[in-house]
């Protein structure tokens, strides 16, 4: 039987049933989530720097740029694996990057139909490998690999170059800079080559077809018009994969070679900060924890700093963009 | 580039063209020798693009049937038709824009000047050059408004900086946009107003000198001032560009073009001067789209 009620009855109904109520339970929920981010962040934030707070109160600034890191007589400096995490992302981004490109151009420019999904799902399938069976690939197939071809190759005629030559020098073990910063490539190509490809996909068709139109050919549209037309999401995809790189542990605790001291050959073993933190936990205590733990801050600082420089650089885009209107 | 000496003042008499009657269209049909008679336009002595027996295909499915007609040379010539009749598509195969699709395909010929430009031997980029596009919407790249115009030139010419400047001036003149912009070369194109867009675009297309300009529904983005400036455009350009536009509004068609084509599903229905098509159509279907009887 349906009975039907006049205007304010139903309104007063509305109320009880506890619609609005809800609202407000919801809306204070939500903002508890939201609020719980913040907290997480700042909360991660403050426990490091406590723990990490013996170490900086030990050896002052020095500890950022100092380059012994000696367990046994509790020595510490965080320039190795500073520089190993900053130089191994530099090789990944270096090879990552025009790949991706690649990727992203072919799937969305030149593919034929058949084999776009194909291959825009097999990006997305190698994204989701865990990072240790990169690292075991790395170390069992790639590392030994590219250490008797790759390796001579390149030392024989890079290495010869005045300049960049000593980079391409080291030992031909297989487990370097140089190999974890390959590794790292392969593993960051994923993500950055599928953000590239929705960037290049969200290209309005007509824009492509003007400049085809013009008598473009291919190489021109993508590097005179879609480049640009998408440079702020691309240059995002490169530092969400650089953001990757650098706190990449698994992978890179496997091929990297653990050393902590100072080359400047991209072939010898090195470490990062995730490396050394994942290698040396376990037995640490006391000064050595607290500088696994002023390695993390610093860590999470680099990685402050890549996304704020993202973010810098994709407000100015922005504001350039914006600033033409007026 | 064949089409160097083009000035403003050559035509001067094409606005008259323009706004004819079938005694001044007589006369000057004689005059510029474009007509070989007056009541059968599909004799087009002074053709810029001749169209036989022209098919074209999306797959298996037949777009446009056995369209076979002449444009001339620096007239304006429209096709009207409700959508979906193969008006754009035509417009799309001049420059062989479908070349991007795998899979659509025309078949016949069409010869811009001596040569069939469906010719597989075509060299695309060469062809484009020589036949620029408008589209639907203004679609100004991602640069600054000197380098939208630019951006063609430098694809086939290496000019000077002054010269490129003076190229640059030339067609954004021509464009009816010069004293809009020439304080703001350096600004994005797509700082500018919808019109203005447009208008960079039109810029940007005949900055390289094409012969022939397609238009795709030039307007129909627009408001109603853009609208009537892109249409006084239009007639100025005849002068140096062979024109055909495509258009949704009948009285636009009307009101700028020489010639129109009305098509209807796939098929070309009936071609001829504008002002016969539309005080005296000789086909039932062709009358009873400009009455407003469908479409």
């Amino acid at each position: 039987m349906i009975t039907l009620e006049n205007g304010p009855a139903k309104l007063a109904k509305r109320a009880q049933n506890s619609g609005v109520l809800g609202d407000k339970v919801f809306r204070g929920t939500a903002f508890f989530f939201a609020a719980m981010v913040l907290a997480v962040l700042f909360g991660i934030m403050l426990l490091l720097l406590k723990e990490a707070w013996p170490t900086f109160a030990h050896f002052g600034f020095g500890f950022f740029y100092h380059s012994e890191w000696d367990v046994v007589n509790e020595k510490f400096g965080a320039l190795v694996p500073i520089v190993g995490t900053l130089v191994t992302s530099l090789v990944a981004i270096v090879i990552g990057v025009p790949v991706s490109f690649g990727i992203a151009i072919f799937i969305t420019l030149m593919a034929p139909n058949w084999m776009k999904r194909p291959v825009g799902i097999a990006i997305e399938l190698l994204a989701a490998v865990p990072s240790i069976i990169y690292g075991m690939w790395g170390l069992f197939y790639f590392a030994p690999w590219f250490a008797n071809t790759m390796q001579p190759l390149m030392t024989d005629t890079l290495g010869n170059v005045p300049l960049i030559g000593p980079f391409f020098q080291g030992p031909p073990i297989g487990v370097s800079i140089f190999t974890a910063g390959v590794v790292l490539a392969i593993m960051i190509i994923p993500f950055i080559a599928s953000v590239m490809r929705d960037m290049f996909e969200v290209v309005p068709t007509e824009l492509k077809e003007s400049a085809y139109a013009m008598g473009s050919t291919t190489w021109e549209v993508v590097w005179k018009v879609i480049l640009p037309y998408t440079k702020a999401g691309v240059i995002g995809g490169i530092m969400l994969g650089l953001g990757r790189a650098l706190g990449e542990t698994m992978a890179v605790a496997f091929v990297v070679g653990n050393s902590l001291e100072l080359n400047t050959g991209l072939f010898y073993p090195g470490a990062t900060i995730a490396s050394t933190m994942a290698n040396e936990f376990n037995e640490a205590s006391g000064l050595h924890m607290s500088s696994l733990i002023a390695l993390a801050l610093i860590l999470f600082i680099i990685t402050f700093i890549v996304l704020s420089i993202a973010k810098w650089f994709l407000l100015r885009l922005e504001k350039v963009q914006e600033g033409s209107k007026t | 580039m064949m089409i160097t000496a083009m000035t403003e003042d050559t035509q001067p008499n094409s606005r008259a063209i323009g706004l004819k009657m079938a005694g001044v269209l007589k006369e000057s049909g004689e005059r510029t020798g474009i007509l070989d008679k007056i009541d059968s336009v599909r004799q087009i002595e002074k053709a810029k693009l001749k169209i036989n027996d022209l098919s074209f295909y999306y797959g298996k499915f037949k777009a446009l049937h056995n369209v076979t007609m002449q444009i001339p040379d620096k007239q304006v010539t429209a096709f009207i038709g409700p959508s979906g009749c193969g008006k754009s598509t035509l417009l799309r195969i001049f420059n062989r824009m479908y070349d991007l699709y795998p899979g659509q395909t025309a078949s016949g010929e069409i010869m811009l000047d001596e040569q069939n430009i469906l010719s597989s031997s075509v060299d695309v980029n060469m062809l484009r050059a020589k036949v620029g596009m408008v589209f639907q919407k203004p679609t100004p790249f991602p640069m600054s408004i000197y380098d939208n115009v630019a951006f063609g030139v430098r694809l086939y010419e290496s000019l000077s900086r002054s010269e490129l400047d003076e190229r640059v001036e030339w067609a954004l003149q021509r464009a009816a946009l010069w004293t809009e912009v020439k304080d703001k070369l350096n600004q994005s194109g797509a700082a500018l107003s919808g019109g203005q867009q447009q208008r960079l675009c039109i810029a940007r297309g005949i900055a390289v000198k094409p012969e022939v300009l397609l238009l795709d529904e030039p307007t129909s983005a627009l408001d109603p001032i853009s609208t009537t400036k892109i249409e006084e455009l239009v007639h100025e350009l005849k002068s140096d560009f062979t024109i055909a536009i495509v258009t949704h509004n009948m009285q636009q068609a009307a009101r700028v073009s020489d010639f129109t084509a009305f098509m209807y599903l796939g098929k070309l229905v009936e071609y001829d001067h504008t002002d016969v098509i539309f005080t005296n159509p000789g086909r039932k279907e062709t009358e009873d789209y400009i009455t407003g009887r469908f479409g």
